[in-house]
């Protein structure tokens, strides 16, 4: 069992501040439990772990030449600039559904914008970039809550915030600070929501998940799909599903299964090769 | 107390009718039918084939052709000895003015609704209907009865609310449709009684609680209303007595209770094999010639098994013999309904040898004449077995005849506990349901359909069903604020409220989308999701996907994510080979491989009965008891005695023994596989944090072992590790807090009640989708809640399914409890005999224990390992 070591401003190669979380596409390992009295300490086991071997160094990604850390709990860092992308928040999605008489729980977004602030506080970005369906619909900035609204300008506080728009909220929308921007080009890199396929692309939209098999057991994870050319980022919303990389639509973009599955783990990443990745 | 003189009861037209066909009222159906006309409500426990059926009906019956004798009675169908009605007492003329009635739907509607009667079957519905035509027609009753399932045309449904039958045939999820619509009041409104068949089988589970709110709606719609129960023998009649009647606020109220006279008693034997008894596995393919001669030597026989994997496997392996090409079919839940009624028809046309099946036969119908009924495997429970062992010969008189066959040597233990249970005629069907939180949820919203309701009312009216007689006032607040707003702390979504309260204070739904959501989501039956099976041509060479092809099935879709395009498989009779996934359905071609990779299934749905365990450990104990037992079973006992030893019925044996550079610690709970891998992933969690590195473990349904690269052994006598404390109820504590988190059944049994209470809809209206597009996952939905509101309701109700389902929760506190101080260890240096057969379980079981996260690891291991040879 491993659990968050808050680490502000620590070095790149610190562990996640997300790690232990067991934020992996509804497929949670541990969580620090309310319910679990404090008397107890959650000491790390030291467990044997099956290989455990070097995998791919954890976090780097290379897109276009440029190396990209990306973290276990699905945002992506760029250390030379300071910047910090997440994709497919996707807030206010509980809310849309109960408008529509399914009453998921109101917690989504706060939830959300706690993990994202986590993360703010151990990478300290210079700017953070939302890839788009950052709300799950236009009505979704006039549903926020006044303490959530209180929350995200906290993280925005200090910083640049991007919000690029996507297919859930193609408006710029009002009360929820930052800039909107369709795409953002940064050196080699653009960052957009849907993907293109052009090279040095970063975007969303797909959420993509990977399934492997091992021992008849099977492990469904978000994961970062990329081949060294372009990237398709995890979803980072609390209720965002996701969609097989083995679906067409990443076979359309990548062509072939030459790309990469990196899939998020507690405190790391593991890399499949595409082809080694199971259908759902 | 002789049983009421049968003129007194009987109208004289019935007694000629059982007279005409050499029958003569059996004692059980006259005092049920005397109770009945008391006004009592009813429980009747008889035996199959007992004239159950008929016993149910008959005070409908009789009052129904008293009711038609007093108006005009006007016949249909063909009446025979229609000159026979109104011998009995004469009508004043002045009462055949009343019935110049319509003449649409038969004329005879005019009383109204007089009976209901439920089955947990649909299939039951149609039959019993048609068997109780025979009596009608014969009789020339003047009664007009009709079945109601999800099959029946929009139409005539609509029809049969505004025009009911005398008597109605249906389902406890089309009862709760029927109560969730404004006619209610006036379709119920002259009900006189309900009807309640497989009574023992319905009341087990969800199903039942939702049956027990909408008789509880009944008798509140109908002062006087009265009911029967019919049911096998149960442990606990007293409790299904409870069901059948609205309970009091203080103290109880139950139903009479008429038990039929008891049949033959069964011959049950266990096959004594000539060949060696397996160690381990279900299969029984040790047996199998024996089981063919079995077949070849009886008319009929009923082949049981305990899962559709197995009913798969056994037909194949009996057709491999099949030498004399007898009529022997298939027959589970997973076929297409069209497959499955060819055998039924076959079966009770009497063109079968055999028929090999699971528990899809257990229940009612009547299979003709079948002489055998041979179970495969564990009997798990003595009242299962029993009852099925009474669908072999239906006289009465003469005794029902079965042979079990144990498939390994723990299941001879099984066989033989159950036997003696048989010749006890002990019975050990589950206690009673506590009525479950989710299901109250969906009956709240179903009461708001049909009819604005007061919080007071629906409460004292819920109160009145068995199931919630014990209620808490604010679990049902709780309901009602899931209902209205989905019961969160935080406010969030008054606005988007479903239910809403009046000025008058009642409830009442906010839109007519809202009932008519309702209405396409109810029920409690959460099934696994199911991908269909279609055959297709094999690919060859080509990526293209051949399409077409017949429906061959449904399998889970969990035992799909195992395979890999190219595997084999046994389906429906056949060796399958899987090809492709194209949306909801499963393509795959024949193979012509001749050994299946049959993957590891799930042993069985039903765990050991406590009592059947309690009987197992108990002959473990008893070295005279052997004696009974098959040598090679006995000798097996008699060496573990002497290497380890066997312990008294109420203590638990720990052996610690080092294996193949591993250490196991192997304890014997005889709990079901459930229990013990909810005791595996507590025990593993403990030793995980005591710093003995466990590995991973297995359970079956009598042992659990758990291995790792500490010596257990060594640190037990050494004192660093005590057994008491590891196996200390409190491991129900945090530790199972902190596995609940994760735990993949826990999300499955979550999913149910998100289902069945209504947070997710299984369908929209205008489109019926499976879970795989649903666009929001449980799962997440489970994370979110469990960390911002863990007292949910919906958490609660998943909790306590948890206690009773897929975790076993409760049982494991039980065993717990009962060991306490008294655990005995057996340090060794080599594995014993009880072992051998759990171990074996190593690979052909899921190997629990390890994080999903270490078994990505050890993929993303093994590829590096690949690129770098």
């Amino acid at each position: 069992m491993k659990r968050a070591v808050l680490n502000q401003g620590a070095c790149l190669s610190s562990p996640s501040p997300l790690a232990g979380e067991g934020w992996g596409g509804g497929y949670a390992a541990t969580s620090a439990h309310v319910a679990s009295p404090p008397s107890r300490p959650a000491a790390p086991v030291d467990l044997p772990r099956k290989g455990g071997g070097e995998g791919s160094k954890r976090g780097d990604i290379v897109i276009a030449a440029v190396a990209l850390s990306a973290d276990p709990s699905g945002a992506l860092y760029w250390p030379e600039h300071g910047l910090l992308a997440v994709a497919d928040l996707h807030l206010e999605k509980g809310s849309s559904y109960a408008a529509r008489g399914q009453f998921l729980p109101p917690y989504d977004t706060a939830a959300t914008l706690a993990r994202l602030g986590r993360l703010i506080a151990h990478y300290a970005p210079r700017c953070v970039v939302a890839l788009g369906d950052s709300f799950h619909d236009c009505g979704g900035p006039t549903r926020l809550s006044a303490a959530d609204r209180d929350s995200l300008h906290g993280l925005q506080r200090g910083r640049d915030w991007i919000w690029i728009t996507g297919n859930h909220d193609p408006e710029p929308a009002a009360g929820i600070g930052g800039v909107f921007q369709d795409t953002l080009t940064l050196g080699a890199l653009t960052f957009r929501h849907l993907p293109t396929g052009a090279s040095g692309d970063v975007c969303g939209h797909l959420h993509p998940v990977a399934r492997i098999s091992q021992r008849g057991r099977a492990v469904r994870r978000r994961c970062f799909a990329a081949d060294g050319t372009r990237m398709v980022m995890p979803a980072f919303g609390a209720f965002t599903g996701g969609l097989n990389v083995r679906s067409a639509a990443f076979a359309d973009l990548f062509g072939t299964l030459a790309f990469t599955a990196h899939m998020l783990g507690e405190d790391r990443l593991y890399a499949f090769h595409a082809r080694r990745c199971l259908a759902d | 107390m002789s049983p009421p003189k049968p003129p007194d009861l009987l109208p004289d037209i019935f007694t000629r009718w059982f007279a005409g066909r050499g029958w003569e009222p059996r004692a059980h159906q006259l005092k049920l039918l005397a109770k009945a006309r008391q006004g009592r409500s009813v429980l009747l426990i008889a035996p199959t084939g007992g004239g159950k059926t008929l016993a149910g009906f008959l005070p409908t019956l009789v009052e129904l052709s008293e009711r038609k004798r007093d108006s005009l009675p006007r016949l249909r169908g063909r009446v025979r000895e229609g000159d026979d009605i109104g011998t009995g007492q004469i009508p004043p003329p002045a009462a055949l003015r009343a019935a110049t009635s319509p003449a649409s739907g038969g004329g005879e509607g005019k009383g109204g609704l007089h009976t209901l009667y439920i089955s947990p079957l649909k299939a039951l519905a149609v039959d019993i209907a048609r068997n109780l035509e025979t009596p009608v027609r014969e009789m020339g009753l003047p009664i007009r009865l009709e079945t109601r399932t999800g099959d029946t045309p929009a139409s005539k449904r609509m029809r049969q609310r505004r025009d009911p039958p005398d008597i109605l045939l249906t389902t406890p999820e089309q009862l709760a449709l029927l109560l969730a619509t404004a006619d209610a009041p006036f379709l119920f409104g002259t009900l006189k009684r309900v009807v309640l068949d497989e009574l023992h089988s319905l009341t087990t589970s969800k199903r039942g609680d939702l049956l027990s709110l909408g008789l509880a709606r009944l008798f509140a719609l109908v002062p006087g209303l009265t009911t029967v129960g019919l049911s096998a023998t149960v442990a606990e009649p007293h409790e299904l007595c409870r069901f059948l009647v609205p309970q009091p606020l203080d103290g109880e109220n139950a139903a009479d209770l008429v038990i039929a006279q008891a049949g033959a008693q069964p011959q049950v034997t266990m096959l004594d094999t000539e060949a060696r008894l397996p160690w381990a596995g279900h299969s029984a393919r040790h047996a199998l010639t024996e089981i063919y001669d079995l077949i070849k030597r009886h008319t009929t026989t009923l082949v049981f098994v305990n899962t559709r994997s197995q009913t798969e496997f056994m037909f194949q392996e009996l057709w491999r013999v099949n030498d004399d090409n007898l009529a022997i079919a298939l027959h589970h839940g997973s076929l297409d309904v069209a497959q499955r009624r060819k055998v039924e028809d076959a079966m009770t046309a009497g063109k079968l040898r055999a028929v090999v099946c699971t528990s899809s036969l257990d229940l009612g119908v009547d299979w003709g004449d079948v002489d055998l009924v041979i179970n495969i495997g564990a009997p798990k429970g003595s009242s299962r077995l029993m009852q099925r062992v009474g669908r072999s010969n239906h006289r009465l008189d003469e005794p029902s005849k079965a042979v079990l066959v144990p498939a390994n040597r723990f299941e001879v233990l099984e066989c033989s506990a159950a036997i003696d249970a048989v010749a006890d005629n002990a019975q050990d069907t589950p206690p009673l349901r506590t009525g479950a939180l989710d299901v109250l949820c969906q009956h709240v919203l179903g009461r708001a359909c049909g009819e604005p309701f007061l919080s007071d009312e629906l409460f004292a009216e819920v109160r009145a069903a068995a199931p919630y007689a014990t209620l808490t006032r604010a679990d049902f607040d709780a309901a009602v604020d899931f209902v209205a707003t989905g019961g969160y702390a935080l406010k969030a979504y008054e606005r988007f409220a479903k239910i809403r309260q009046g000025k008058d204070g009642k409830w009442r739904v906010t839109h007519p989308r809202v009932a008519q959501r309702y209405r396409m989501n109810v029920g409690t039956i959460v099934e696994a999701d199911m991908l269909k099976v279609r055959l297709v041509r094999s690919r060859r060479n080509t990526s293209m996907i051949p399409r077409g092809g017949r429906l061959l099935g449904q399998v889970e879709e969990y035992f799909v994510e195992m395979l890999s395009v190219g595997d084999t498989f046994v389906f429906a009779g056949e060796i399958l080979k899987y090809e492709a996934l194209v949306e909801d359905e499963v393509y795959v071609s024949r193979s012509t491989a001749t050994d299946p990779k049959v993957p590891a299934y799930e042993g069985g749905k039903f765990p050991l009965s406590t009592y059947l365990a309690a009987r197992v450990r108990g002959i473990l104990a008893d070295p005279r008891a052997w004696r009974a037992l098959p040598d090679q079973v006995r000798e097996w006992l008699e060496i573990q005695q002497w290497r380890s030893l066997l312990p008294p019925a109420g203590d638990l044996l720990v052996e610690t023994f080092p294996r193949a550079a591993k250490y196991y610690l192997v304890c014997y709970p005889f709990e079901g596989r459930l229990a013990h891998q909810t005791l595996g992933m507590l025990l593993t969690r403990r030793l995980e944090r005591l710093r003995m590195k466990p590995l991973g473990f297995v359970a079956n349904e009598y042992a659990l072992a758990v291995w790792g690269v500490g010596d257990l052994g060594l640190r037990i006598a050494r004192g660093e590790l005590s057994l008491s404390a590891l196996f200390d109820e409190d491991m129900l504590g945090d530790d199972l807090e902190e596995w609940l988190a994760e735990s993949a059944l826990m999300k499955r049994t979550f999913r149910s009640c998100a289902i069945i209470a209504g947070l997710i809809e299984r369908r929209f209206p205008g489109e019926e989708k499976s879970r795989r597009q649903l666009t929001i996952s449980t799962d997440l939905v489970y994370d979110v809640l469990r960390k911002h509101q863990p007292d949910h309701i919906l958490l609660r109700a998943a909790r306590a399914d948890a206690a009773t389902g897929l975790l076993d929760i409760k049982r494991l506190g039980e065993m717990l409890s009962r060991v306490r101080g008294r655990i005995v260890h057996k340090a060794l240096d080599h594995v014993t005999p009880l072992a051998v057969p759990v171990l074996l379980e190593i690979g052909r079981e899921t190997v629990y224990g390890e994080a999903a996260d270490a078994l990505l690891a050890e993929a993303a291991d093994e590829l590096i390992k690949e690129a770098m040879s």
